[in-house]
């Protein structure tokens, strides 16, 4: 029957266009120089991470570099790092800053391009232990330059602890005197803390890298944090949930980021890193392997490290800045704030374990039997979902 | 018209109405093409790629999808107990979902389509829609808000002694019904509105009483609109994911296609979403039997 | 059908209960847009008019409901034609393939918003359309489409045709007969349909995240940025109680234009 056939048609052009496009352009090289402006530069973003002055006068560092190359700022807020990925492979945009848990899926998933470091003047500026890191360098291979970075602290409630505590044991032990009211991130990627944990108070599992775990390791992490469950008072996504649950004096311990800590004013809470040290992050910038805007995104790139804009940055969202020069920026703005976020502190920054991303590989001698990170996901998902 | 209309040959507009009237199936054709080319070019024929690859499989370690059919991704769905939970509880909570805004949705649809006057109806259609426009992570952000340690629900119930019921499953199943019930209210309005008075006036009077009528002559008459309305329920339960994250601890199907398409897994993603596409299937083919969509 | 007194008062009880449960939380929202505080504690600590004076002076929350108000208008134009469309060819016509055709239309709501935007963003990636208000559109209308559909069809189904036949008879042309007798019966159907779709597309924020692009905001998608700021967190209560306000205009007199018709013709 014609009608028959016609739908036939259609639909099986409809297959092979869709069919072909998604095997559509390989992701090109890294780039040999920057050349002029493309007039856009389409970015997906941590929501606070390129202002435009709408939120607050004083904190624009998108409008100078709009002005400056004529590159117009388009961002969309990405929820989370999931989103942040699925967004970049629509391939529709030019760049992300990425967290330390998606980088890696970014780059394994084609999504992103090698970045000439040569092409980014700021870059040599950058502190040296913020270069050349595991989430976001391949074979020595550099993927996107970092925007700050920070440690996941513990916070308490100052009434319930009159003494800062000084292990992580609040959080996880069950006659904690926070038990019951505890608040922690909603993400897999808080394994790594629960391994962090095992890898100070049971040696002999033999953690070395909390994002390394092989089924051993991983199975005394997952149980861990199934007894935690018991004591759990909340899993926060957002950080405006978990200010809300502090201030109400709903949660009384758990983890979070500075940024949280410097909103809540006026509630008796305070935060500090433990003996164990913690896990932290550094997000990147990278740049998509589909840029429409490549040349834009180089210089976005360079704008966002270079120290009037990342003192900006750094202030505005509570983190550390990436070099001398913008931390002398940054006391302008908000003094003692590098001494705060520990910015020049590369002893405090050993004892962080920036996030990365779980692969199959272990990256040493065990070969390719470590947890990946669908199987970090799944594990998530049993722990909070009973 | 007078004669002087005849005398007119007729113009191309009606010679292309006539011509049309004589040629159904061109009609038919016409009509069909807009539709179909948007339904099936723009969005079936990339979800037919995007469903093919539930018979595909992610190489985790180059990260590309390797072209070969395999099973792989329903065979883990089946093994794996985190997507049997999340696929029961997901199903469960959308039958609920459905159920609590139907029973909801009826004295209130019926009251508005047969006992209020026509000013009142029109005010209660206009009460029932106002909450659509409140934008969805509005409300559910205020449902959150609600059900905290210290917030409205908790604050009503103390003099009492209760307590609300927190974050958690039944917080969903709160919001759910919240969020869908105009879904439901409006398309059971309008069924029962197009029940003509003399169907059931002639039920009264050869002997039925309320209950039986009800039963019998109104309750099949409206069921195609309650089909139409439970949808909407079931399938904005079956695949939402923000309301999970935001009012419990709780996962559902929907938060393990997001989770997948984030990897980017877009084999297991799939797989995972043939699940409610499967269930809407089935609901509709069970609906179809039951004659809800028959001629009334 | 004699519904006795009892009955009457129950289903009395019965809509205030229901009513109530539908306007507690929004009664909660608007007092919430008078938070004095930042932090939505209850009861709220003090009265205050800040938020609404953030939100006047707030460009990018003007410009997202201009979106959103063009957006929602385009896409229900286009599912109300096309719904129409497909549930005529449906109701007046067999062919093969009938059946699919309701399933077809059906899908984009069956299927979880994430998978419809990610496959809606592939096509028009590979279709090499640039991301923006009109992605937004066509995406809206996608799944818009089924509402206009189940809406006319329903209608259709009670129509008689006998109508259309007779004035032909009487000597109008196919146009004539479409615009005088047809659309008139169809009114209410589209009116809700459009409503509802309406709605539909104001709302939706899944979708929305892989259809808008960069740049491009909806109020969802706004709301969805603002919700992690804790200082916009407020203006979002303002933003929701300005649109339930703004809303009651044009749903009443929609409701008015349709006026109480009841279901078109029977007999």
């Amino acid at each position: 029957m014609t009608n028959l056939r016609i739908l036939a048609t259609v639909a099986t052009t409809a297959m092979l266009v869709a069919a072909c496009s998604s095997a559509s352009s390989a992701p090109s090289g890294m780039q040999a120089s920057v050349g002029p402006g493309e007039g856009e530069v389409d970015l997906v973003i941590w929501t606070g991470y390129a202002e435009n002055g709408s939120n607050d006068p004083a904190y624009d560092w998108v409008t100078p570099f709009q002005d400056a190359t004529g590159c117009q700022v388009k961002t969309q807020d990405g929820t989370d790092s999931a989103n942040m990925v699925q967004l970049m492979h629509t391939g529709n945009y030019d760049g992300v800053s990425a967290s330390g848990d998606a980088t890696l899926r970014l780059i394994a998933g084609g999504d992103v391009a090698p970045v000439n470091t040569d092409l980014i003047p700021n870059y040599a500026n950058v502190f040296a232990g913020l270069k050349g890191q595991p989430h976001n360098t391949v074979n020595g291979v550099p993927y996107g330059v970092p925007h700050g970075r920070g440690a996941n602290l513990l916070i308490y409630n100052t009434d319930t602890f009159t003494t800062a505590p000084t292990s992580w044991s609040v959080v996880w032990d069950s006659n904690s005197p926070a038990a019951g009211k505890i608040s922690i991130y909603n993400s897999a990627i808080y394994i790594a803390d629960a391994a962090l944990y095992l890898s100070k108070h049971k040696a002999d599992l033999g953690i070395k890298n909390p994002y390394e775990l092989d089924e051993d390791q991983f199975n005394a992490a997952v149980d861990l944090l199934k007894q935690q469950n018991k004591i759990i008072g909340e899993y926060w996504s957002t950080a405006t949930q978990q200010i809300e649950s502090f201030s109400a004096g709903d949660m009384l311990a758990g983890t979070t980021w500075q940024y949280q800590v410097n909103q809540l004013t006026d509630a008796p809470v305070a935060a500090t890193l433990p003996d164990e040290g913690s896990t932290g992050w550094s997000d990147t910038w990278m740049i998509s392997a589909h840029a429409k805007h490549p040349n834009c995104m180089y210089k976005w790139m360079d704008w966002i490290i270079s120290p009037k804009a990342n003192a900006m940055a750094t202030v505005w969202f509570g983190e550390a800045p990436v070099s001398k020069a913008a931390c002398d920026e940054a006391e302008k703005l908000s003094p003692g704030h590098c001494d705060t976020f520990h910015a020049t502190d590369e002893a405090y920054f050993s004892k962080i374990a920036y996030w990365n991303t779980p692969q199959k590989e272990c990256g040493d001698d065990r070969g390719a039997v470590c947890k990946d990170f669908t199987d970090w996901t799944n594990a998530w998902t049993d722990i909070t979902g009973s | 018209m007078t004669s002087a209309a005849f005398a007119r040959p007729p113009g191309v507009r009606r010679r292309l109405a006539a011509f049309l009237y004589r040629h159904p199936r061109l009609q038919l054709r016409l009509l069909l093409a807009a539709p179909l080319a948007w339904v099936v070019v723009a969005y079936v024929g990339s979800l037919a790629v995007l469903f093919a690859n539930a018979f595909w499989r992610l190489d985790s370690f180059t990260g590309k999808v390797v072209f070969e059919p395999t099973l792989d991704n329903f065979v883990t769905l089946f093994s794996t107990a985190v997507y049997r939970t999340l696929a029961l509880r997901t199903v469960g909570m959308a039958v609920l979902v459905t159920a609590t805004c139907i029973a909801l949705a009826f004295p209130i649809a019926y009251y508005m389509a047969r006992i209020a006057s026509r000013r009142v109806r029109g005010l209660l259609v206009v009460a029932v829609l106002m909450p659509l426009w409140a934008s969805y992570l509005v409300k559910v952000y205020a449902w959150r808000t609600m059900l905290l340690g210290h917030g409205v629900i908790n604050w009503a119930l103390a003099p009492f002694g209760l307590h609300g019921p927190g974050t958690g499953e039944v917080a969903i199943w709160l919001v759910f019904t919240y969020l869908w019930l105009p879904y439901m209210v409006l398309p059971i309005y309008a069924g029962l509105e197009r029940i003509p008075g003399s169907l059931l006036e002639a039920s009264s009077d050869l002997g039925a009483r309320a209950g039986f009528t009800f039963r019998r002559v109104v309750l099949p008459l409206v069921l195609p609109a309650v089909v139409a309305g439970s949808i909407f329920t079931f399938s904005l339960t079956l695949g939402d994911y923000i309301t999970p994250q935001l009012v419990s601890n709780t996962k559902l199907l929907g938060n393990a296609i997001y989770d997948a398409l984030g990897v980017p897994n877009l084999p297991l993603a799939a797989a995972i979403a043939s699940i409610p596409v499967v269930v809407i299937v089935a609901y509709l083919l069970v609906a179809r039997r039951l004659g809800a969509f028959e001629s009334l | 059908m004699e519904d006795s007194r009892l009955v009457r008062i129950g289903l009395r009880l019965a809509t205030a209960v229901v009513l109530l449960f539908i306007y507690v939380p929004l009664l909660v929202i608007v007092v919430y847009a008078f938070n004095a505080s930042r932090v939505q504690a209850w009861p709220i600590a003090g009265v205050s008019l800040e938020w609404f004076a953030r939100a006047a002076a707030d460009g990018s929350v003007r410009q997202a409901f201009l979106n959103s108000i063009i957006a929602a208008s385009g896409a229900t134009a286009i599912a109300l034609v096309l719904g129409s469309m497909a549930a005529l060819a449906v109701q007046r016509f067999a062919f093969f393939g009938r059946e699919a055709v309701t399933f077809l239309v059906i899908l984009p709501i069956a299927l979880p918003g994430v998978v419809t935007g990610v496959a809606l963003s592939a096509t028009f990636q590979t279709l090499g359309i640039d991301f923006g208000l009109p992605t937004i559109i066509v995406g809206h209308a996608t799944f818009c489409v089924v509402i206009a559909y189940n809406n006319v069809l329903a209608r259709l189904r009670r129509t008689a045709r006998s109508l259309e036949e007779a004035s032909m008879d009487l000597g109008a042309d196919t146009w004539q007969t479409f615009r005088h007798v047809f659309l008139p019966s169809l009114r209410t159907a589209l009116l809700s349909g459009a409503l509802l779709a309406f709605a539909l597309s104001f709302d939706e924020v899944i979708v929305t995240n892989f259809t808008a692009g960069a740049g491009v905001d909806t109020v969802p998608l706004w709301v969805l940025s603002a919700i992690q700021r804790p200082n916009a967190l407020p203006v979002v209560n303002v933003v929701a109680t300005v649109l339930i306000l703004l809303s009651v205009v044009p749903v009443y007199l929609a409701q008015r234009i349709s006026g109480g018709e009841t279901a078109g013709v029977t007999r």
